[in-house]
Protein backbone atom coordinates (compact mmCIF):
# COMPACT_ATOMS: atom_id res chain seq x y z
CA UNK A 1 0.00 0.00 0.00
CA UNK A 2 1.60 3.30 -1.21
CA UNK A 3 0.81 6.59 0.82
CA UNK A 4 -1.39 8.03 -1.78
CA UNK A 5 -4.08 8.00 0.50
CA UNK A 6 -2.52 9.77 3.47
CA UNK A 7 -2.61 12.61 0.77
CA UNK A 8 -5.20 15.98 1.20
CA UNK A 9 -7.34 16.32 -1.09
CA UNK A 10 -6.12 19.19 -2.42
CA UNK A 11 -2.89 17.47 -2.83
CA UNK A 12 -4.24 14.40 -4.39
CA UNK A 13 -6.21 16.67 -7.11
CA UNK A 14 -3.13 17.84 -7.83
CA UNK A 15 -1.47 15.17 -8.36
CA UNK A 16 -3.90 13.62 -10.39
CA UNK A 17 -4.26 16.70 -12.99
CA UNK A 18 -0.57 16.66 -13.32
CA UNK A 19 -1.24 12.48 -13.93
CA UNK A 20 1.61 11.75 -11.52
CA UNK A 21 -1.33 8.83 -10.67
CA UNK A 22 -4.68 7.81 -12.28
CA UNK A 23 -7.86 8.35 -10.70
CA UNK A 24 -8.53 4.22 -11.19
CA UNK A 25 -5.62 3.13 -9.62
CA UNK A 26 -6.62 5.50 -6.76
CA UNK A 27 -10.43 4.39 -6.69
CA UNK A 28 -8.32 0.44 -6.76
CA UNK A 29 -6.47 1.24 -3.55
CA UNK A 30 -9.15 2.80 -2.08
CA UNK A 31 -11.06 0.26 -1.97
CA UNK A 32 -8.67 -2.33 -0.88
CA UNK A 33 -7.72 -0.06 2.01
CA UNK A 34 -11.92 0.43 2.87
CA UNK A 35 -12.64 -3.33 2.63
CA UNK A 36 -9.97 -4.46 4.47
CA UNK A 37 -10.63 -2.07 7.39
CA UNK A 38 -14.42 -2.66 7.39
CA UNK A 39 -14.23 -5.79 9.92
CA UNK A 40 -11.92 -3.54 12.38
CA UNK A 41 -13.52 -0.14 12.35
CA UNK A 42 -17.13 -1.36 10.98
CA UNK A 43 -17.44 2.06 9.09
CA UNK A 44 -19.13 0.82 5.95
CA UNK A 45 -22.51 -0.17 5.29
CA UNK A 46 -22.31 -0.09 1.38
CA UNK A 47 -20.02 -0.51 -2.03
CA UNK A 48 -20.72 -0.53 -5.46
CA UNK A 49 -16.75 -1.57 -7.00
CA UNK A 50 -18.51 -1.27 -10.83
CA UNK A 51 -20.11 1.91 -9.69
CA UNK A 52 -17.06 3.25 -8.26
CA UNK A 53 -14.50 1.78 -11.31
CA UNK A 54 -16.58 3.19 -13.87
CA UNK A 55 -16.68 6.79 -12.03
CA UNK A 56 -12.97 6.71 -11.60
CA UNK A 57 -12.54 5.76 -15.43
CA UNK A 58 -14.42 8.17 -16.96
CA UNK A 59 -12.66 10.71 -14.47
CA UNK A 60 -9.55 9.95 -16.17
CA UNK A 61 -10.80 10.39 -19.35
CA UNK A 62 -11.39 13.81 -18.19
CA UNK A 63 -8.16 14.10 -16.91
CA UNK A 64 -6.84 13.01 -20.25
CA UNK A 65 -8.66 15.87 -21.68
CA UNK A 66 -7.09 18.21 -19.63
CA UNK A 67 -10.54 18.57 -18.09
CA UNK A 68 -11.85 18.14 -14.75
CA UNK A 69 -13.79 19.51 -12.15
CA UNK A 70 -12.41 21.12 -8.40
CA UNK A 71 -12.76 17.37 -7.25
CA UNK A 72 -11.67 15.28 -9.90
CA UNK A 73 -10.75 11.83 -9.38
CA UNK A 74 -11.05 11.81 -5.52
CA UNK A 75 -12.87 8.98 -4.05
CA UNK A 76 -15.51 10.37 -1.70
CA UNK A 77 -17.71 8.43 1.02
CA UNK A 78 -21.08 9.36 1.63
CA UNK A 79 -23.12 9.52 4.54
CA UNK A 80 -25.84 6.74 4.52
CA UNK A 81 -28.57 9.43 5.01
CA UNK A 82 -28.35 10.56 1.11
CA UNK A 83 -29.63 8.61 -1.98
CA UNK A 84 -27.37 7.59 -4.02
CA UNK A 85 -28.81 6.22 -7.55
CA UNK A 86 -28.68 2.24 -7.25
CA UNK A 87 -27.02 1.94 -3.83
CA UNK A 88 -28.16 0.85 -0.62
CA UNK A 89 -29.41 3.90 1.04
CA UNK A 90 -31.11 3.40 4.62
CA UNK A 91 -30.34 6.13 7.19
CA UNK A 92 -28.60 2.95 9.58
CA UNK A 93 -32.10 1.89 9.78
CA UNK A 94 -34.00 -1.79 9.16
CA UNK A 95 -37.12 0.44 7.98
CA UNK A 96 -35.23 0.87 4.81
CA UNK A 97 -33.24 -2.37 4.72
CA UNK A 98 -32.72 -2.88 0.73
CA UNK A 99 -34.11 0.33 -0.18
CA UNK A 100 -32.48 1.35 -3.29
CA UNK A 101 -33.07 4.89 -4.13
CA UNK A 102 -33.70 5.38 -8.07
CA UNK A 103 -32.14 8.91 -8.18
CA UNK A 104 -29.41 10.33 -6.92
CA UNK A 105 -29.10 13.49 -3.62
CA UNK A 106 -28.69 16.88 -5.03
CA UNK A 107 -24.97 17.45 -3.00
CA UNK A 108 -23.43 13.52 -3.88
CA UNK A 109 -25.11 14.76 -7.90
CA UNK A 110 -22.95 18.17 -6.65
CA UNK A 111 -19.80 16.56 -6.12
CA UNK A 112 -20.34 13.81 -8.90
CA UNK A 113 -20.42 16.74 -10.87
CA UNK A 114 -17.09 18.59 -9.68
CA UNK A 115 -15.57 14.97 -10.98
CA UNK A 116 -15.91 13.02 -7.34
CA UNK A 117 -15.60 9.22 -7.30
CA UNK A 118 -18.41 7.56 -5.25
CA UNK A 119 -16.05 5.01 -2.98
CA UNK A 120 -18.92 4.17 0.14
CA UNK A 121 -21.68 4.80 1.75
CA UNK A 122 -21.02 5.19 5.36
CA UNK A 123 -22.78 4.11 8.82
CA UNK A 124 -24.58 6.58 10.96
CA UNK A 125 -26.60 6.76 13.93
CA UNK A 126 -30.25 5.56 12.85
CA UNK A 127 -31.81 8.28 11.33
CA UNK A 128 -29.22 10.24 12.39
CA UNK A 129 -30.52 10.60 16.21
CA UNK A 130 -27.34 10.32 18.23
CA UNK A 131 -23.84 11.45 19.15
CA UNK A 132 -22.01 8.26 19.49
CA UNK A 133 -22.99 6.19 16.15
CA UNK A 134 -24.38 3.72 18.38
CA UNK A 135 -27.70 3.36 17.64
CA UNK A 136 -26.77 2.39 13.89
CA UNK A 137 -28.67 -1.24 12.40
CA UNK A 138 -25.33 -2.47 11.72
CA UNK A 139 -23.88 -1.71 15.20
CA UNK A 140 -21.33 1.13 16.81
CA UNK A 141 -18.24 2.80 14.76
CA UNK A 142 -14.86 2.06 16.07
CA UNK A 143 -13.25 5.48 16.41
CA UNK A 144 -9.69 4.84 14.57
CA UNK A 145 -8.78 6.55 18.27
CA UNK A 146 -8.24 3.93 20.89
CA UNK A 147 -8.62 5.32 24.72
CA UNK A 148 -5.39 5.37 26.15
CA UNK A 149 -5.83 2.06 27.60
CA UNK A 150 -6.79 0.44 24.19
CA UNK A 151 -10.46 0.59 24.68
CA UNK A 152 -12.53 1.29 22.09
CA UNK A 153 -14.00 4.84 21.56
CA UNK A 154 -17.12 6.20 19.86
CA UNK A 155 -16.47 8.42 16.79
CA UNK A 156 -19.15 10.55 17.85
CA UNK A 157 -22.06 10.80 16.26
CA UNK A 158 -24.57 10.82 14.25
CA UNK A 159 -22.26 11.22 10.60
CA UNK A 160 -19.38 8.58 13.03
CA UNK A 161 -18.60 6.30 9.91
CA UNK A 162 -17.77 9.15 7.33
CA UNK A 163 -15.79 11.20 10.54
CA UNK A 164 -14.16 7.18 11.03
CA UNK A 165 -13.03 6.97 7.34
CA UNK A 166 -11.72 10.42 6.65
CA UNK A 167 -9.78 10.23 10.38
CA UNK A 168 -8.28 6.69 8.98
CA UNK A 169 -7.18 7.85 5.55
CA UNK A 170 -9.49 5.97 3.69
CA UNK A 171 -10.71 8.57 1.77
CA UNK A 172 -10.20 12.12 0.53
CA UNK A 173 -13.37 13.73 2.04
CA UNK A 174 -16.99 12.50 3.30
CA UNK A 175 -20.47 14.06 3.22
CA UNK A 176 -22.06 14.18 6.50
CA UNK A 177 -25.28 16.03 8.23
CA UNK A 178 -25.63 18.19 10.95
CA UNK A 179 -28.84 18.55 12.74
CA UNK A 180 -27.60 19.58 15.98
CA UNK A 181 -23.78 18.83 15.69
CA UNK A 182 -23.70 15.91 13.80
CA UNK A 183 -20.38 16.60 11.67
CA UNK A 184 -18.60 18.76 14.35
CA UNK A 185 -19.02 16.51 17.44
CA UNK A 186 -17.75 13.78 15.36
CA UNK A 187 -15.10 16.03 13.52
CA UNK A 188 -13.47 16.57 17.14
CA UNK A 189 -13.93 13.15 18.22
CA UNK A 190 -12.05 12.27 15.10
CA UNK A 191 -9.15 15.07 14.46
CA UNK A 192 -11.02 15.88 11.50
CA UNK A 193 -12.48 19.10 10.11
CA UNK A 194 -16.00 19.33 10.15
CA UNK A 195 -18.20 22.06 8.62
CA UNK A 196 -21.91 23.15 8.03
CA UNK A 197 -22.68 26.03 6.08
CA UNK A 198 -25.44 28.74 6.44
CA UNK A 199 -28.74 27.09 6.48
CA UNK A 200 -29.78 26.62 2.51
CA UNK A 201 -26.30 26.56 1.15
CA UNK A 202 -26.19 23.18 0.81
CA UNK A 203 -29.28 21.61 -0.71
CA UNK A 204 -31.50 18.90 1.17
CA UNK A 205 -33.01 17.11 -1.54
CA UNK A 206 -32.39 13.43 -1.67
CA UNK A 207 -31.00 13.51 2.35
CA UNK A 208 -33.23 11.48 4.22
CA UNK A 209 -35.07 14.36 6.20
CA UNK A 210 -35.08 14.25 10.20
CA UNK A 211 -35.25 17.32 10.96
CA UNK A 212 -35.90 19.54 8.00
CA UNK A 213 -35.35 23.21 9.85
CA UNK A 214 -32.54 22.05 11.61
CA UNK A 215 -30.67 19.47 8.74
CA UNK A 216 -27.96 20.86 7.34
CA UNK A 217 -25.60 18.64 4.64
CA UNK A 218 -21.66 19.11 4.80
CA UNK A 219 -18.18 17.47 4.76
CA UNK A 220 -15.74 16.38 6.77
CA UNK A 221 -12.27 16.86 5.78
CA UNK A 222 -8.64 16.34 6.45
CA UNK A 223 -7.60 19.98 5.90
CA UNK A 224 -9.42 23.57 6.38
CA UNK A 225 -8.53 24.29 2.60
CA UNK A 226 -10.40 20.65 1.95
CA UNK A 227 -13.42 21.40 3.49
CA UNK A 228 -13.64 24.77 1.20
CA UNK A 229 -13.13 22.34 -1.92
CA UNK A 230 -15.83 20.21 -0.33
CA UNK A 231 -17.91 22.45 0.90
CA UNK A 232 -17.77 24.80 -2.49
CA UNK A 233 -18.58 21.75 -4.29
CA UNK A 234 -21.90 21.00 -2.61
CA UNK A 235 -23.16 24.44 -2.16
CA UNK A 236 -25.46 26.44 -4.80
CA UNK A 237 -29.01 26.88 -5.22
CA UNK A 238 -31.22 23.75 -5.59
CA UNK A 239 -34.69 24.29 -7.33
CA UNK A 240 -35.57 20.71 -5.75
CA UNK A 241 -35.68 22.37 -2.40
CA UNK A 242 -37.77 25.45 -1.57
CA UNK A 243 -35.47 25.61 1.98
CA UNK A 244 -32.16 26.17 -0.61
CA UNK A 245 -30.56 29.99 -0.84
CA UNK A 246 -30.19 31.40 -4.23
CA UNK A 247 -27.50 33.63 -3.33
CA UNK A 248 -23.92 33.14 -5.09
CA UNK A 249 -21.59 30.72 -3.56
CA UNK A 250 -18.36 32.75 -2.82
CA UNK A 251 -14.94 31.19 -3.42
CA UNK A 252 -14.21 29.03 0.08
CA UNK A 253 -10.84 27.97 -0.92
CA UNK A 254 -9.51 31.73 -1.73
CA UNK A 255 -10.79 32.90 1.54
CA UNK A 256 -8.16 30.33 3.53
CA UNK A 257 -5.64 32.19 2.61
CA UNK A 258 -6.62 35.47 3.52
CA UNK A 259 -5.28 37.15 6.55
CA UNK A 260 -6.99 37.42 9.65
CA UNK A 261 -5.46 40.57 10.79
CA UNK A 262 -8.27 43.12 12.36
CA UNK A 263 -10.47 40.39 12.70
CA UNK A 264 -12.81 40.67 15.74
CA UNK A 265 -12.95 37.35 17.62
CA UNK A 266 -16.05 36.62 20.11
CA UNK A 267 -15.29 34.72 23.15
CA UNK A 268 -18.89 33.74 24.75
CA UNK A 269 -18.87 33.27 28.81
CA UNK A 270 -21.57 30.75 28.30
CA UNK A 271 -19.67 28.22 26.63
CA UNK A 272 -18.26 26.60 29.87
CA UNK A 273 -20.05 23.93 31.33
CA UNK A 274 -20.18 22.15 34.76
CA UNK A 275 -17.58 18.85 34.05
CA UNK A 276 -15.57 19.84 31.58
CA UNK A 277 -12.34 18.87 31.66
CA UNK A 278 -9.69 21.36 31.99
CA UNK A 279 -7.72 20.41 29.14
CA UNK A 280 -10.69 21.61 26.75
CA UNK A 281 -10.35 25.08 28.61
CA UNK A 282 -6.79 25.12 27.70
CA UNK A 283 -7.42 24.12 24.33
CA UNK A 284 -9.64 26.87 24.01
CA UNK A 285 -7.65 29.52 25.64
CA UNK A 286 -4.79 28.59 23.41
CA UNK A 287 -6.91 28.85 20.60
CA UNK A 288 -7.56 32.38 22.17
CA UNK A 289 -4.12 33.02 21.84
CA UNK A 290 -3.15 31.69 18.43
CA UNK A 291 -5.44 34.19 17.15
CA UNK A 292 -4.35 37.03 18.87
CA UNK A 293 -0.86 36.26 17.60
CA UNK A 294 -2.53 36.52 14.49
CA UNK A 295 -3.42 39.84 14.98
CA UNK A 296 -7.00 39.45 15.68
CA UNK A 297 -9.24 41.10 18.52
CA UNK A 298 -10.26 38.98 21.27
CA UNK A 299 -14.04 40.07 22.80
CA UNK A 300 -16.06 39.30 25.67
CA UNK A 301 -19.42 38.38 24.62
CA UNK A 302 -22.33 36.89 25.65
CA UNK A 303 -24.90 34.50 24.59
CA UNK A 304 -27.55 34.46 27.36
CA UNK A 305 -29.76 31.92 26.29
CA UNK A 306 -26.95 29.47 25.74
CA UNK A 307 -28.27 26.90 28.25
CA UNK A 308 -31.72 26.97 26.33
CA UNK A 309 -30.55 25.77 23.10
CA UNK A 310 -30.30 22.34 23.51
CA UNK A 311 -33.53 22.01 26.17
CA UNK A 312 -35.29 23.79 22.96
CA UNK A 313 -33.93 21.78 20.12
CA UNK A 314 -35.39 18.46 22.15
CA UNK A 315 -38.55 20.20 21.58
CA UNK A 316 -38.09 21.14 18.14
CA UNK A 317 -35.84 18.00 16.08
CA UNK A 318 -38.38 15.35 17.64
CA UNK A 319 -41.41 17.50 16.39
CA UNK A 320 -40.14 17.78 13.19
CA UNK A 321 -39.11 14.28 12.76
CA UNK A 322 -42.50 12.78 14.20
CA UNK A 323 -43.57 14.31 11.27
CA UNK A 324 -41.13 13.75 8.42
CA UNK A 325 -40.96 9.89 9.54
CA UNK A 326 -44.93 9.65 9.50
CA UNK A 327 -44.09 8.64 5.62
CA UNK A 328 -42.47 5.18 6.87
CA UNK A 329 -45.59 3.22 6.99
CA UNK A 330 -44.62 0.32 4.94
CA UNK A 331 -46.78 1.12 1.87
CA UNK A 332 -44.60 2.25 -0.93
CA UNK A 333 -41.36 1.59 0.43
CA UNK A 334 -39.89 0.19 3.32
CA UNK A 335 -40.67 -3.07 5.03
CA UNK A 336 -43.81 -3.94 6.10
CA UNK A 337 -44.90 -6.02 8.90
CA UNK A 338 -48.40 -7.01 8.03
CA UNK A 339 -51.27 -6.95 10.78
CA UNK A 340 -55.01 -8.03 11.24
CA UNK A 341 -55.65 -4.33 9.51
CA UNK A 342 -54.77 -0.93 7.94
CA UNK A 343 -53.72 0.52 11.51
CA UNK A 344 -51.77 -2.45 13.32
CA UNK A 345 -49.88 -2.94 9.82
CA UNK A 346 -48.22 0.87 10.28
CA UNK A 347 -47.88 0.11 13.66
CA UNK A 348 -46.06 -3.28 13.78
CA UNK A 349 -43.70 -2.33 10.35
CA UNK A 350 -43.47 0.77 12.17
CA UNK A 351 -42.30 -0.97 15.68
CA UNK A 352 -40.44 -3.57 14.17
CA UNK A 353 -38.58 -0.82 11.69
CA UNK A 354 -37.53 1.53 13.85
CA UNK A 355 -34.91 1.39 17.21
CA UNK A 356 -35.60 2.05 20.54
CA UNK A 357 -33.80 5.97 20.23
CA UNK A 358 -35.72 6.37 16.84
CA UNK A 359 -38.97 5.88 18.61
CA UNK A 360 -38.01 7.30 21.52
CA UNK A 361 -37.84 10.76 19.89
CA UNK A 362 -40.95 10.20 17.70
CA UNK A 363 -42.95 9.50 20.54
CA UNK A 364 -41.38 13.10 22.14
CA UNK A 365 -42.49 14.63 19.17
CA UNK A 366 -45.53 13.42 18.79
CA UNK A 367 -46.33 14.43 22.55
CA UNK A 368 -45.26 17.86 22.27
CA UNK A 369 -47.63 18.58 19.26
CA UNK A 370 -50.28 17.31 20.83
CA UNK A 371 -53.19 18.47 21.68
CA UNK A 372 -53.20 20.65 24.94
CA UNK A 373 -49.23 20.75 24.66
CA UNK A 374 -48.38 22.50 21.50
CA UNK A 375 -48.29 25.59 23.27
CA UNK A 376 -46.71 24.96 26.20
CA UNK A 377 -43.79 22.98 24.43
CA UNK A 378 -43.35 23.68 20.60
CA UNK A 379 -44.58 27.21 20.46
CA UNK A 380 -42.87 28.18 23.42
CA UNK A 381 -39.28 26.49 22.06
CA UNK A 382 -39.70 28.47 18.69
CA UNK A 383 -40.13 31.61 20.72
CA UNK A 384 -36.70 30.72 22.39
CA UNK A 385 -35.57 29.90 19.23
CA UNK A 386 -35.99 33.15 18.57
CA UNK A 387 -33.99 34.60 21.73
CA UNK A 388 -31.14 32.09 20.14
CA UNK A 389 -30.99 33.99 16.94
CA UNK A 390 -31.27 37.28 18.35
CA UNK A 391 -28.16 36.27 20.77
CA UNK A 392 -26.32 35.76 18.03
CA UNK A 393 -27.31 38.98 16.11
CA UNK A 394 -26.19 40.92 18.73
CA UNK A 395 -23.33 38.76 19.13
CA UNK A 396 -22.34 39.70 15.15
CA UNK A 397 -22.82 43.46 15.74
CA UNK A 398 -19.53 43.16 18.14
CA UNK A 399 -17.93 40.55 16.10
CA UNK A 400 -16.00 38.37 13.32
CA UNK A 401 -16.65 35.34 13.83
CA UNK A 402 -17.18 33.28 17.72
CA UNK A 403 -14.54 30.85 19.19
CA UNK A 404 -15.82 27.83 21.30
CA UNK A 405 -14.70 24.50 21.58
CA UNK A 406 -16.51 22.20 19.37
CA UNK A 407 -17.67 19.70 22.08
CA UNK A 408 -18.04 19.03 25.91
CA UNK A 409 -15.59 16.37 26.17
CA UNK A 410 -12.74 13.74 24.33
CA UNK A 411 -14.35 10.99 22.43
CA UNK A 412 -15.81 8.72 25.12
CA UNK A 413 -15.87 5.03 25.44
CA UNK A 414 -18.27 2.63 23.54
CA UNK A 415 -21.51 1.68 25.77
CA UNK A 416 -20.62 4.74 28.71
CA UNK A 417 -23.21 6.68 27.97
CA UNK A 418 -25.82 4.50 26.12
CA UNK A 419 -28.26 4.16 28.75
CA UNK A 420 -28.66 8.14 29.68
CA UNK A 421 -30.15 9.77 27.22
CA UNK A 422 -30.02 13.09 28.37
CA UNK A 423 -26.01 12.71 29.32
CA UNK A 424 -25.99 11.96 25.46
CA UNK A 425 -27.91 14.70 24.68
CA UNK A 426 -25.35 17.07 26.03
CA UNK A 427 -22.62 16.19 23.50
CA UNK A 428 -24.38 18.91 21.41
CA UNK A 429 -24.22 21.73 24.15
CA UNK A 430 -22.17 23.86 22.40
CA UNK A 431 -23.16 22.97 18.27
CA UNK A 432 -26.82 22.53 18.41
CA UNK A 433 -26.84 26.83 18.94
CA UNK A 434 -25.64 27.20 15.60
CA UNK A 435 -28.10 24.82 14.02
CA UNK A 436 -31.53 26.80 15.68
CA UNK A 437 -29.74 29.79 14.12
CA UNK A 438 -28.58 28.84 10.83
CA UNK A 439 -25.52 30.13 10.64
CA UNK A 440 -22.37 28.66 9.36
CA UNK A 441 -19.75 26.63 11.80
CA UNK A 442 -16.84 24.06 11.70
CA UNK A 443 -15.00 22.52 14.01
CA UNK A 444 -11.12 22.24 13.26
CA UNK A 445 -8.40 20.26 15.21
CA UNK A 446 -6.38 21.94 18.02
CA UNK A 447 -4.69 19.68 20.12
CA UNK A 448 -4.53 16.25 21.76
CA UNK A 449 -5.77 15.93 25.39
CA UNK A 450 -3.58 13.89 27.89
CA UNK A 451 -4.72 10.83 26.68
CA UNK A 452 -3.47 12.07 23.27
CA UNK A 453 -7.29 12.11 21.89
CA UNK A 454 -8.02 14.97 19.54
CA UNK A 455 -10.12 17.91 20.62
CA UNK A 456 -11.65 20.57 18.20
CA UNK A 457 -12.21 24.17 18.42
CA UNK A 458 -15.18 25.86 17.03
CA UNK A 459 -15.66 28.79 14.80
CA UNK A 460 -19.22 30.04 14.30
CA UNK A 461 -19.66 33.20 11.61
CA UNK A 462 -22.88 34.89 10.73
CA UNK A 463 -25.43 33.97 8.13
CA UNK A 464 -23.86 33.21 4.61
CA UNK A 465 -20.24 34.56 6.07
CA UNK A 466 -18.47 31.10 5.45
CA UNK A 467 -15.46 32.89 4.20
CA UNK A 468 -14.82 34.44 7.39
CA UNK A 469 -15.16 31.11 9.01
CA UNK A 470 -12.95 29.82 6.37
CA UNK A 471 -10.51 32.55 7.05
CA UNK A 472 -10.29 32.06 10.98
CA UNK A 473 -10.07 27.89 10.77
CA UNK A 474 -7.02 28.24 8.30
CA UNK A 475 -5.21 30.81 11.02
CA UNK A 476 -6.16 27.90 13.53
CA UNK A 477 -4.88 24.95 11.78
CA UNK A 478 -1.77 27.07 10.77
CA UNK A 479 -1.06 27.83 14.58
CA UNK A 480 -1.91 24.56 15.76
CA UNK A 481 -0.04 22.74 13.29
CA UNK A 482 -2.03 19.65 14.20
CA UNK A 483 -0.91 16.56 12.71
CA UNK A 484 -1.39 13.62 14.92
CA UNK A 485 -3.06 10.57 13.61
CA UNK A 486 -4.32 7.92 15.07
CA UNK A 487 -1.82 4.38 15.43
CA UNK A 488 -3.18 2.22 12.36
CA UNK A 489 -4.66 -1.22 14.08
CA UNK A 490 -7.32 -1.82 11.44
CA UNK B 1 -45.81 18.22 33.55
CA UNK B 2 -45.49 14.28 33.34
CA UNK B 3 -46.39 11.54 31.87
CA UNK B 4 -48.13 8.27 32.95
CA UNK B 5 -48.28 4.77 31.69
CA UNK B 6 -51.39 5.29 29.81
CA UNK B 7 -49.92 8.44 28.47
CA UNK B 8 -47.39 6.99 27.04
CA UNK B 9 -49.47 4.27 25.39
CA UNK B 10 -51.59 6.72 24.00
CA UNK B 11 -48.56 8.72 22.35
CA UNK B 12 -47.71 5.74 20.43
CA UNK B 13 -51.19 4.90 19.52
CA UNK B 14 -51.16 8.44 17.91
CA UNK B 15 -47.37 8.04 16.46
CA UNK B 16 -48.79 4.53 14.81
CA UNK B 17 -46.34 2.48 16.84
CA UNK B 18 -47.44 -0.87 18.29
CA UNK B 19 -47.78 -0.55 22.07
CA UNK B 20 -43.87 -1.69 23.61
CA UNK B 21 -44.97 -3.62 26.60
CA UNK B 22 -42.28 -4.50 27.64
CA UNK B 23 -40.99 -0.87 27.68
CA UNK B 24 -43.62 1.03 29.03
CA UNK B 25 -42.18 1.27 32.79
CA UNK B 26 -38.75 3.08 31.23
CA UNK B 27 -39.78 4.86 28.82
CA UNK B 28 -42.37 6.61 31.49
CA UNK B 29 -39.54 7.26 33.49
CA UNK B 30 -37.21 8.47 30.14
CA UNK B 31 -40.06 10.52 29.14
CA UNK B 32 -40.40 12.64 32.51
CA UNK B 33 -36.82 12.48 32.89
CA UNK B 34 -36.67 14.39 29.35
CA UNK B 35 -39.62 16.78 30.01
CA UNK B 36 -38.41 17.76 33.51
CA UNK B 37 -35.14 18.77 32.11
CA UNK B 38 -36.82 20.57 29.10
CA UNK B 39 -39.12 22.97 31.78
CA UNK B 40 -35.86 25.11 32.18
CA UNK B 41 -37.45 27.13 29.15
CA UNK B 42 -40.04 28.07 31.53
CA UNK B 43 -37.21 30.23 32.75
CA UNK B 44 -37.00 32.35 29.45
CA UNK B 45 -39.26 36.23 29.06
CA UNK B 46 -40.87 35.36 25.55
CA UNK B 47 -43.29 38.00 25.58
CA UNK B 48 -44.06 39.41 22.76
CA UNK B 49 -41.70 37.42 21.25
CA UNK B 50 -42.42 35.59 17.93
CA UNK B 51 -41.89 31.86 17.03
CA UNK B 52 -38.91 31.28 14.52
CA UNK B 53 -39.83 28.26 12.29
CA UNK B 54 -36.82 28.41 9.86
CA UNK B 55 -33.61 30.43 9.60
CA UNK B 56 -34.87 31.26 5.78
CA UNK B 57 -35.81 35.07 5.36
CA UNK B 58 -37.14 35.04 2.13
CA UNK B 59 -40.83 34.12 1.01
CA UNK B 60 -41.38 30.41 -0.18
CA UNK B 61 -40.67 30.49 -3.82
CA UNK B 62 -43.26 29.40 -6.40
CA UNK B 63 -43.13 28.08 -9.60
CA UNK B 64 -45.71 27.48 -12.65
CA UNK B 65 -48.34 25.07 -11.84
CA UNK B 66 -47.28 22.43 -14.62
CA UNK B 67 -46.57 18.75 -15.05
CA UNK B 68 -42.95 18.69 -14.85
CA UNK B 69 -42.26 15.51 -13.86
CA UNK B 70 -43.77 11.58 -14.29
CA UNK B 71 -43.38 8.84 -16.76
CA UNK B 72 -41.30 6.88 -14.02
CA UNK B 73 -44.00 4.42 -12.48
CA UNK B 74 -41.18 1.64 -12.48
CA UNK B 75 -38.84 3.77 -10.84
CA UNK B 76 -41.82 4.65 -8.39
CA UNK B 77 -42.79 1.16 -7.80
CA UNK B 78 -39.61 -0.15 -7.49
CA UNK B 79 -38.93 -0.21 -3.87
CA UNK B 80 -42.49 -1.12 -3.09
CA UNK B 81 -42.91 -3.82 -0.61
CA UNK B 82 -45.36 -5.13 -2.40
CA UNK B 83 -46.96 -4.20 -5.91
CA UNK B 84 -48.58 -6.01 -9.08
CA UNK B 85 -50.24 -4.70 -12.69
CA UNK B 86 -48.28 -1.12 -11.85
CA UNK B 87 -50.09 -0.68 -8.90
CA UNK B 88 -49.17 -0.58 -4.91
CA UNK B 89 -50.76 -3.37 -3.21
CA UNK B 90 -51.68 -2.03 0.23
CA UNK B 91 -54.13 -3.72 3.14
CA UNK B 92 -57.48 -2.79 2.63
CA UNK B 93 -58.77 0.08 4.38
CA UNK B 94 -62.19 0.79 3.61
CA UNK B 95 -64.87 -2.07 4.13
Amino acid sequence: MSDLLKLSLADVTAKLRAREVSATELAKEALAACQSAQGALNAFTAFDEAKTMAMAKASDARLARGEGGLLEGAPLAIKDLFAVEGVSTTASSNILKGFKPPYESSVSQSWWDNGGVFLCKTSMDEFAMGSSNETSNTGPVNNPWKGAKGEMLSPGGSSGGSATVVAADLCFGATGTDTGGSIRQPASFTGTVGVKGTYGRTSRWGAIAFASSLDHPGPFAKTVKDGAMLLQAMSGHDPKDSTSLPNEVPDFVAACGRSVKGLRIGVPKEYRVDGMPDEIEKAWQLGIEWLKAAGCEIVDISLPHTKYALPAYYIVAPAEASSNLARYDGMRYGNRVEGKDLTETYEKTRAAGFGIEVQRRIMIGTYVLSAGYYDAYYLRALKVRTRILQDFDQAFEKVDAILTPSAPSAAFPLGSKSNDPIAMYLNDVFTVTANLAGVPAMSVPAGLDKDGLPLGLQIITKALDEETMFTVGAALEDAAGFTAKPAKWW
Amino acid sequence: MSVTADDVRRIARLARLAEPKDRIDTLVGELNGILAWIEQLDEVDIEGVEPMTTPVKFPLPQRDDVVNDGGIRDKVLANAPSSEDGFFVVPKSVE
